[in-house]
């Protein structure tokens, strides 16, 4: 099975994601939008810039690298190359929103919130993802969707390709090669 | 930052003179994404949680000793100390004993410093768990190697094409050869400055450029590194004395005033201040030497993580 989403479907996507994180924070108190590494730091930035445009003053963005915090780091293997994290804003007693491309089992959220403590305290945390394909292994569910994946086989991949990183906008669902 | 296109295979961190300019580059990279770990409020991360790093030391030290189990503890790693004296070193077992013995206890990795060249890598072939050398005799000290490249890269954004100087008792030193090794796979030029006692001219076989006149190239050097005057050798007849090698090798204020204006200063420490380098210059802005320290522990940091994801 092959699926393939356009760049028309992401950017209706996205439009639905900005407008239900809009809808739920106010645009006068500080917000702190976290990207976990690689493609959630292009999708964080992407709603800085959206968020801003639509009133929001006071956000300020980060960048996440969970490598550490995996707990299956042992069966990387080597492959897990740790790059810098970037929180130089003070995260505590403020709103904070953390953004990946695709949720699927849950571990990578669950990791990025065992960093974000290390950073501060945060007055709550909500997960805002791009794409849903559902197999949750971990009690964890994302607040903002802009896309929800039914019936992904879990021997399949769902392969987000952004613009910035990719050079096009696409998610495409494939089986693992 | 790309993501870079080769990884980690090795087990083990024994020597620079194996590793590859790739491999090299991404030890630095590793640590450079480490070092931000320390600057955080909760200056740890779980990364190596339920593993066990033993520091071995058959010699004394002060800066490494503290830095691999410094860095072991940011990692989340349960932290060993292990000192010859008053272990049963002094009741005659010998270095693989001792080191089986304390992996049969579950360890996942050694660091070990000895004074016998070769130490690290007999271990290595002798026991299970990950080995990194700490320094074995006059042969290598990697990670030194390591935090001395890494130090320089984010002074000038870049080692190849820089000129760089390694100043003393080059046939002794370690730190000597692990930063020939690194500098020269990563495109450096190196020049080796000492008295011919203590620098013979087989270093030139090594790729290196051999100096015995100090003055004679001060103002062409972009790094020059000034390494310690080890007084438990003074003594041999190999050594001046410590005067005259002060004279003729030591960084005083008044060569310093004839080096190139942004000549960056580096020392692996413990420095004799007044003798191999001016307290003027040690303590002054063109000197590396406490970024060398900081760096240390991100590489090391680096190293003990790396050799325990391999596998």
């Amino acid at each position: 099975m092959r699926t393939q989403y356009e760049q028309e479907d992401i950017r209706s996507a996205f439009d639905r994601l900005v407008d239900k994180i809009a809808s739920s924070f106010s645009d006068q108190q500080p917000l702190s939008i976290i990207g976990i590494l690689t493609r959630g730091e292009v999708l964080a930035e992407r709603l800085k810039i959206r968020l801003k445009a639509k009133g929001f003053s006071q956000i300020s963005r980060g960048v996440l690298d969970i490598t550490l915090y995996r707990d299956d780091l042992s069966q990387a293997g080597g492959k897990a190359f740790v790059r810098p994290t970037e929180i130089d804003i003070d995260i505590t007693g403020q709103p904070l929103l953390l953004v990946d491309d695709v949720i699927f089992t849950g571990r990578s959220i669950r990791a990025a919130l065992g960093a974000l403590l290390d950073f501060g305290r945060p007055s709550l945390v909500r997960v805002a993802v791009l794409a849903d394909r559902g197999g949750r292994e971990l009690p964890i569910q994302p607040d903002f969707v802009g896309l929800t994946l039914r019936d992904v086989p879990p021997d399949h991949r769902v392969n987000v390709r952004l613009t910035e990183t990719d050079g096009r906008d696409e998610i495409v669902v494939e089986p693992r090669s | 930052m790309s993501k870079p296109t080769s990884r980690w295979r090795r087990k083990h961190l024994l020597t620079l003179e194996e590793l590859s300019a790739d491999e090299l580059r991404f030890i630095i990279d590793t640590a450079d994404s480490f070092r931000e770990v320390s600057k955080r409020s909760v200056k740890k991360v779980p990364a190596l949680r339920g593993r066990v790093v033993v520091n071995a030391f058959f010699e004394d030290s002060t800066r490494t000793r503290t830095s691999f189990a410094l860095a072991a503890q940011r990692l989340s790693a349960d932290v060993i100390e292990f000192s010859e004296k008053g272990s049963s070193v002094s009741k005659g077992e010998t270095l693989v004993d001792t080191a089986r013995n304390i992996e049969a206890m579950g360890v996942d990795v050694i660091v070990v410093r000895h004074p016998a060249a070769g130490a690290a890598d007999l271990l290595a072939r002798s026991v299970q768990c990950s080995i990194v050398n700490a320094g074995d005799g006059a042969h290598e000290h990697p990670t030194q190697g390591l935090l001395d490249v890494y130090t320089i890269r984010e002074r000038f954004g870049h080692i190849e094409g820089l000129k760089v100087a390694i100043v003393g008792d080059i046939v002794n030193s370690r730190v000597a050869r692990s930063n020939l090794w690194a500098l020269k796979k990563l495109g450096a030029e190196v020049i080796l400055v000492g008295p011919p006692t203590l620098l013979p001219n087989v270093f030139e076989k090594l790729g290196a450029r051999v100096v015995h006149d100090f003055d004679s190239i001060i103002g062409e050097l972009d790094v020059i590194n000034m390494l310690r005057v080890q007084f438990e050798r003074v003594k041999s007849s190999a050594f001046p004395s410590v005067r005259e090698f002060s004279r003729f090798f030591g960084l005083t204020v008044e060569r310093f005033e004839r080096c190139k204006k942004d000549v960056f200063i580096m020392h692996p420490g413990p420095m004799n201040r007044g003798i191999e380098i001016s307290s003027t210059i040690a303590d002054g802005k063109q000197s590396g030497i406490l970024q060398q320290v900081t760096n240390g522990l991100a590489v090391r940091m680096a190293a003990l993580y790396l050799v325990t994801q391999s596998g």
